[in-house]
């Protein structure tokens, strides 16, 4: 069973002369334990693409499946409950809630669910110990460097069952070394059941990825192939 | 990557065998920068010859030749470590000059022929990025190396997407039409994406 497909979806806003094509007939498979890149320039549609796959916005035409359920076969009440347990969200300005501490924000999606609450903050409490911020529990989101914000932001969404992690531009404003750290909790965070797509226009965040779809037009323009083994870059002679 | 100074700056440590050198030089630069012993040899043959390191043990190349650094090589090494490298010189490398020529050839699909090098350029990138994942902690050479690597195919990615917008709000047709056919850069020497 794929993670989340995606079948020739199209969205349209507005109409007449303010019609937009932000995606036009996009397709993609993400197995699960794969990490899965969207790269594209501003209005290509892939900050789209992701709402649409998060469930967060309907698609105008096509099919998309989350865990091999197709959306539309859902009820609203599903589909809530599907993106309260199922898929975690990462958004470039972390949107923790700031009057939460960091142990809540991570528990809060597990009690919107119906955990109880005190089981909800010890399974919080692990995924914030997981990224190595089982000190910064009690903390409110302002006493948080931008760093830590954002693995909060991740214990978040892989916190409980996830099976699908959504991230739009992770790393945000993060210098280059917080936004590796980033990426390597996403792409830890991506195996087994686990499957991951994360939208950047920033080719290092990509290049962690398995495989790198670019998008231009709201259309799909290529992708990377496979990966072949790191030893093709360390053959024989490459010094000068 | 200048081998001849590399090799000088582990000899500045202390006298050194050819092949503990191959070694060394692999192990710092994260094994990034393979070298053949050939290589090595010859290398230090050169800088024998110009009297920045000495040898000592048989008369023939081989695993029992001992080199050292003389101190025209401490001076020569001091001085290359505070010498920016050349990165001044305009862009003359071969993907800019695909796409300057690629630019003025009628019926050239230019997002196309953009996105077929950024595709190619992030697959590198991944590659390398691999390396990183795979690399220990404390393993700086080796990280700092990546980076290196990594950076310097971001920028050209970065320069693929700002030539892909540029020409999407100034489109190729028309800039054809308004340019004079000025003569191309003049190619004195090609650096490709890869080295």
């Amino acid at each position: 069973m794929t993670a989340l497909e995606l079948r020739e979806v199209s969205k349209v806003y507005g109409d007449g002369a303010a019609k937009v094509d932000a995606l036009c007939g996009v397709s993609l498979t993400v197995e699960p334990g794969a990490l899965v890149a969207i790269m594209g320039p501003s209005g290509s549609g892939k900050s789209t693409m992701l709402t649409i796959a998060g469930s967060l916005e309907d698609a105008t035409s096509g099919e998309v499946l989350v865990g091999g359920r197709a959306l539309s076969s859902m009820s609203r009440n599903e589909r809530a409950q599907l993106r309260r347990r199922s898929i975690g969200f990462v958004f470039q300005n972390f949107n923790l809630l700031p009057g939460l501490t960091a142990a809540e924000n991570v528990s809060l999606p597990l009690e919107l669910d119906g955990l109880a609450a005190r089981t909800a903050r010890k399974v919080g409490l692990r995924a914030l110990e997981e990224l190595g911020l089982a000190d910064r529990a009690a903390r409110f989101p302002d006493e948080l460097s931008g760093g830590e914000r954002q693995r909060v932001a991740i214990a978040r969404a892989v916190v409980g069952e996830r099976r699908l992690l959504l991230a739009d531009e992770p790393s945000g404003a993060l210098d280059s070394v917080n936004a590796e750290a980033v990426m390597r909790l996403v792409r830890t965070a991506c195996r087994g059941e686990v499957a991951g797509v994360v939208v950047t226009h920033d080719a290092q965040l990509a290049s962690w990825a398995d495989r790198v779809v670019f998008l231009r037009d709201g259309r799909m323009a290529d992708q990377t192939p496979p990966l072949p083994g790191p030893e093709s870059l360390l053959a024989p002679g490459r010094a000068q | 990557m200048s081998v001849p100074h590399a090799l000088l700056a582990l000899l500045s440590e202390g006298p050194k065998y050819g092949l503990q050198l191959r070694e060394e030089f692999e192990a710092r630069t994260g094994e990034v920068w393979p070298l053949n012993v050939g290589q090595v040899y010859t290398t230090l043959q050169r800088l024998e010859r110009d009297g920045l390191v000495e040898s000592e043990g048989a008369a023939d190349e081989g695993p029992q030749k001992m080199f050292l650094i003389t101190p025209a090589g401490d001076e020569e090494l001091g001085a290359w470590l505070r010498t920016p490298p050349d990165l001044a010189s305009p862009p003359r490398d071969e993907l800019v000059i695909k796409v300057l020529v690629a630019m003025r050839l009628p019926g050239v699909d230019m997002p196309a022929v953009l996105q077929m090098h950024r595709t190619y350029l992030v697959q590198l990138m991944q590659q390398w990025t691999r390396i990183k994942e795979d690399a220990a902690e404390d393993d700086l050479a080796l990280l700092l190396a990546v980076d290196a690597e990594l950076f310097r195919l971001d920028s050209v990615v970065r320069w693929l997407d700002s030539a892909d917008s540029r020409i999407k709000r100034n489109p190729v047709g028309a800039v054809a039409e308004e340019t004079s056919p000025a003569p191309l850069p003049r190619l004195r020497r090609t650096v490709g994406v890869r080295r």
